[in-house]
């Protein structure tokens, strides 16, 4: 049996076993050596290498106002363009970092309307009547940082440092919600941003100064 | 020497952290930059009989494709730049440009690949077997950095036990003392079988790079640990001389070994870029990362350890099968003997090793390579002995821990200092050991306490490189370090050590770094837990240099001789006389003037040719001082962790509370006490995650990997480890370094992990799994008297 798995982007013809289970490894490798046909499985396409990066889809641009860091910016969108690209790719904040891509990481935490969310997984033309806050929003105009941005210097929170501007969002979204929280619930609170540094103790310490010098 | 040394400070780029500022590779646009993207093979091993891009190459906004034959071939078993003949699920074949990404996605999408599958291996033991498959076309093993074929008989095969490693020829071995007497000296003898998994190395920072050329020298943004020590393997990838590259590289958003040494891949924008004559930049995606962002090999290995009645290791016979990829990969499993000779001292002692090559990501290092692994697999062993022998867990590992006559390795040779018995007795003192233990094996409803204690090791230091600094015409001082930014603040706490010497104030100190046009001198890569010994000596061999000068410069210009001369409040001045003085801009001006060594134009003869051409860079800008770090180093530096952890077991869930952990390090003199904290915490999270989350999951039939996600391969989360931990350190100097001092970032790592794993041993009775990590449902089956899902030697399992 043989036939081409429409699919299949990459285009290759596709001879798949019969079962997969008739077949051992070693089988499928003497069977591919033997007949010297080209050969790949059905299974080759759910390995994430072949698929696209996310939510980057054509279409036409619009021209909209968002509204970041308490200034109206126009700019041009695609449909379904991700808050996370417009930030970093249009409008020039990098601070909001993209490590994942796909709402796994946080590193891409925005305030939207003082809620922390993924701008990674966030359609900008979604926010389009909304309060954007990057961390780039949170420093006071003479120049004085954000009390979660002091603490986590005092702390020492950052170490590589790249989800630190996602640690500080979810740190200042949950101390406008509640200006006293225990650790407990600060633990719980910034659990949507991963660090593989394992800096949680150092953010939390900041995140509880920060609260308590506030 | 006291002012700056063993004192929290606020290192410079904190500030760019919390506030975005801090630019990474992907922050940098240049104007005409194209978008690249990678195609990758969906299968373990193949060959590309043919490419098809017409389609592609016609769609509107497709500027060029970039083929292996392009690009510098790679000889042997080094990591390719693009291949033809892909090794691994997602190895790139080719590279698209276009003028944005979402085009070139779509153009890679359009090109039509005719592959040829190839035999391929998941499983480091079935490629041994007679007629098992190779993972390349030349061999299924790397030995002295050749691939060559190994084969085991049948026989080897059945002359293991059932559930034990086989143990046919080995690649790589080693022995010490006579372990035949140490075993027959022994009262009890343990014989296991161990898996510990590869894992992946999960920088939040995916490795993207973008590059440029101008005026014939090629521009680098991009994401590694190391400044200097990468840049010449880096312009060896593009195929120019180092003194063409500009290699950028600030800040590096996590790297843990795997952005240590240059790869291949950041060369690839660099290709593209000379071709189509644009500014180009490469995003590498998450699930890529899987795949090309290196691993940390797995081993499936075997031990016997002998033990005396008092708990004395009296031999020890170790045989490690690495699973290593398909490349070069790393040199784990010595690693790992070579630290069971140190860290439990054993009388006598064999190793076997042999590096297996798999389809599965390249391998390299990873915080803590082969020590670490180790650890994971012999403490709970030891703890098996301790709980035979009727000893407490601390005192076994006490009667074998190193002292300072200790001797390391294959070559026995000495070490600096050892303080592994000291992090034993403080962290059982601080932890509360005796108090917690007596409660271990309480139960509440479905939970049961445990407690554990674990050790690791790292060689922590090297020496022979290069420091330099300058004192400007303003009187400020320039501290230059090619070391790199790995996020350990270590380039700037060692930077320190430069200002102490000369008795600079801090404020007055600029750190020059991050860009190699500035004038980085060559030094080690930021890695191996070296940093703090090394580069603590060549900036104070530099130091020391720009004193000497200061001395001479004052004494040709106020009379006398260097001798009569000192230094303070950032002047030279008489020792009789102190208002016969130079300030130090005075005295960078005299040597701008004087010329010569005094202001770099006559550089000394012992630097590296990377040192030369960074004192060019500054020569003539003020007082240069520059100097190849000759300091005496007399034998190994081992940095040595103790970590002591107390858990709630749930045996219906197989859930895991870490309540409390200790982390204790023997790291010589304690320079930077918040870094030291961070470095023994952040190492402890990344231990637990790989005691019992994280691994490499592979399809045995396909040869697919299957954890390719944060949320499938599980670095551990806020919610997964303690919201408090807590650190001590030993702070003892160590006699071969000017300030005392010893690295530590890997075993902070090991040891953490290993603790964990001997508390869920402990609130289990003793019950060892001889693997890493341990799952919930391992725990379950446990608890429940249910045999495992997996084999006693199968790898890459869920």
């Amino acid at each position: 049996m043989s036939y081409v798995d429409s699919s299949v982007a990459a285009g290759m013809t596709v001879t798949p076993p019969t079962t997969h289970s008739s077949w051992s490894r070693r089988d499928f490798i003497k069977g591919v050596i033997a007949s010297g046909v080209s050969v790949a499985g059905m299974s080759y396409f759910g390995a994430g290498c072949t698929t696209p990066l996310p939510a980057q889809t054509g279409g036409v641009e619009r021209l909209l106002s968002l509204t970041v860091n308490g200034q109206v910016r126009r700019v041009d969108v695609l449909p379904g363009e991700t808050l996370a690209m417009t930030l970093r790719y249009k409008l020039g904040l990098t601070g909001t970092k993209l490590g994942c891509d796909r709402a796994e990481c946080g590193a891409c935490t925005v305030l939207i309307d003082d809620v922390n969310h993924y701008s990674c997984s966030t359609l900008t033309h979604r926010v389009r009547d909304r309060e954007i806050t990057t961390v780039e929003g949170l420093e006071s105009p003479d120049g004085t940082l954000h009390p979660v941005q002091q603490a986590f210097i005092d702390e020492l929170g950052p170490q590589c440092g790249f989800c630190t501007p996602g640690q500080v969002m979810s740190a200042v979204a949950l101390l406008r919600a509640n200006p006293n929280p225990t650790r407990q619930e600060a633990r719980e609170a910034m659990s949507g941003n991963l660090c593989r540094c394992g800096a949680y103790d150092h953010y939390l310490n900041g995140v509880m100064r920060a609260a308590s010098e506030a | 020497m006291a002012d700056l040394l063993g004192k929290d400070y606020a290192p410079p780029d904190v500030y760019g952290k919390v506030t975005g500022r801090a630019k990474y590779a992907e922050d940098f646009r240049m104007d005409g930059m194209l978008f690249c993207r990678l195609l990758k093979s969906p299968m373990p091993h193949c060959r590309v009989r043919g490419v098809d891009a017409s389609a592609a190459l016609a769609m509107e906004g497709v500027v060029a494709i970039l083929r292996a034959d392009e690009v510098p071939e790679q000889a042997g078993p080094a990591n390719n730049i693009l291949t033809d003949e892909p090794h691994f699920v997602g190895e790139p074949i080719l590279a698209v440009a276009a003028v944005t990404e979402t085009i070139a996605q779509n153009a890679i999408e359009a090109i039509v690949l005719d592959l040829e599958p190839l035999p391929f291996c998941v499983d480091p033991l079935e490629s041994l077997r007679p007629d098992g498959p190779n993972a390349r076309t030349d061999g299924n093993t790397v030995s002295s950095g050749e691939v060559q074929e190994h084969k085991w008989t049948e026989a080897d095969f059945e002359a293991a036990g059932e559930g034990q490693l086989p143990m046919g020829e080995p690649g790589a071995e080693w022995s010490y003392g006579d372990i035949d007497a140490g075993f027959a000296e022994a009262s009890i003898i343990l014989d296991e079988t161990f898996v510990t998994a590869g894992t992946s190395h999960h920088s939040m920072e995916p490795r993207t790079a973008m590059a440029y050329w101008e005026n014939g020298k090629c521009y680098l943004h991009a994401s590694t640990q190391s400044q200097s020590f990468v840049h010449p393997g880096i312009a060896a990838y593009i195929g120019i001389e180092p003194e063409n590259l500009v290699y950028i590289a600030e800040y590096c958003g996590g790297g843990f070994g795997s952005k240590g040494g240059p790869y291949p891949l950041l060369s690839i924008p660099a290709h593209m870029s000379r071709k189509v004559q644009r500014p180009v930049l490469m995003r590498i995606s998450r699930a890529e990362e899987y795949f090309l962002g290196s691993a940390r090999p797995g081993f499936q290995g075997r031990i016997k350890m002998g033990f005396r009645d008092d708990g004395r290791i009296t031999a020890v016979d170790v045989y490690i099968v690495q699973e290593n990829g398909p490349n070069q990969g790393g040199g784990d499993m010595g690693a790992a003997a070579s630290a069971i000779s140190i860290v439990y001292t054993p009388l006598n002692m064999r190793y076997r090793g042999m590096s297996v090559l798999t389809n599965t990501p390249p391998r390299g290092a990873q915080r803590g390579p082969g020590q670490n692994q180790i650890a994971t697999a012999v403490e709970p062993l030891i703890d098996k002995a301790a709980k035979q022998l009727g000893l407490d867990q601390v005192a076994i590992r006490h009667i074998n821990a190193p002292t300072h006559d200790s001797l390391y390795g294959a070559n026995r040779g000495p070490i600096t200092s050892a303080y592994m018995r000291e992090a034993l007795e403080q962290g059982a003192e601080r932890f509360g050991w005796e108090e917690r233990r007596a409660r271990s094996g309480q139960r509440e409803g479905s939970k049961v306490r445990g407690v554990g204690v674990g050790q690791a090791f790292h060689s922590a230091g090297s020496s022979g490189f290069d420091g330099l600094l300058v004192i400007t015409p303003e009187g400020k001082l320039n501290i230059h370090s090619g070391v790199g930014n790995l996020g350990t603040y270590s380039y700037a706490t060692t930077s320190r050590v430069a200002a102490e010497v000369l008795k600079c104030r801090w404020e007055n100190c600029e750190i020059v770094r991050g860009d190699s046009s500035r004038g980085l001198p060559w030094t080690l890569g930021q890695f191996g837990s070296n940093t703090s010994f090394t580069m603590t000596r060549t900036n104070f061999a530099a130091a020391n240099d720009a004193v000497r000068k200061l001395k001479e410069i004052a004494a040709r210009r106020l009379g006398g001789s260097a001798t009569d001369y000192d230094i303070g409040n950032e002047t030279v001045f008489a020792r009789g006389n102190p208002s016969r003085r130079l300030t130090y801009a005075q005295a960078a001006q005299a040597a701008i003037e004087m010329g010569g060594a005094y202001s770099g134009h006559e550089p000394p003869e012992d630097i590296n040719a990377l040192t030369r051409r960074a004192v060019e860079v500054v020569a003539g800008t003020g007082l240069v001082g520059v100097a190849r770090d000759n300091l005496e180093r007399n034998g190994t530096v081992p940095a040595l962790a103790a970590g002591f952890v107390e858990i709630e077991l749930d045996l219906e869930t197989g859930r895991i509370e870490i309540l409390d952990y200790l982390g204790v390090a023997d790291c010589g003199t304690v320079l930077h006490p918040q870094g030291l904290a961070t470095q023994i915490k952040g190492g402890g999270v990344m231990g637990f995650g790989m005691a019992v989350s994280e691994r490499h999951v592979y399809d045995r039939h396909w040869g697919l990997p299957a954890a390719v996600g944060f949320y499938q391969a599980k670095p551990p989360s806020y919610l997964d480890v303690p919201s408090e931990m807590d650190w001590h350190a030993v702070d003892q100097p160590d006699p071969d370094n000017p300030v005392g001092s010893k690295g530590i970032g890997e075993p902070v790592m090991g040891c953490a992990g290993a603790a964990l794993l001997c508390a869920i041993s402990d609130a289990l009775g003793g019950h060892y799994f001889n693997r890493t990590p341990v799952m919930a449902d391992m725990i379950i089956n446990v608890a429940s008297g249910r045999s495992q899902s997996h084999g006693p030697l199968q790898v890459n399992t869920q």
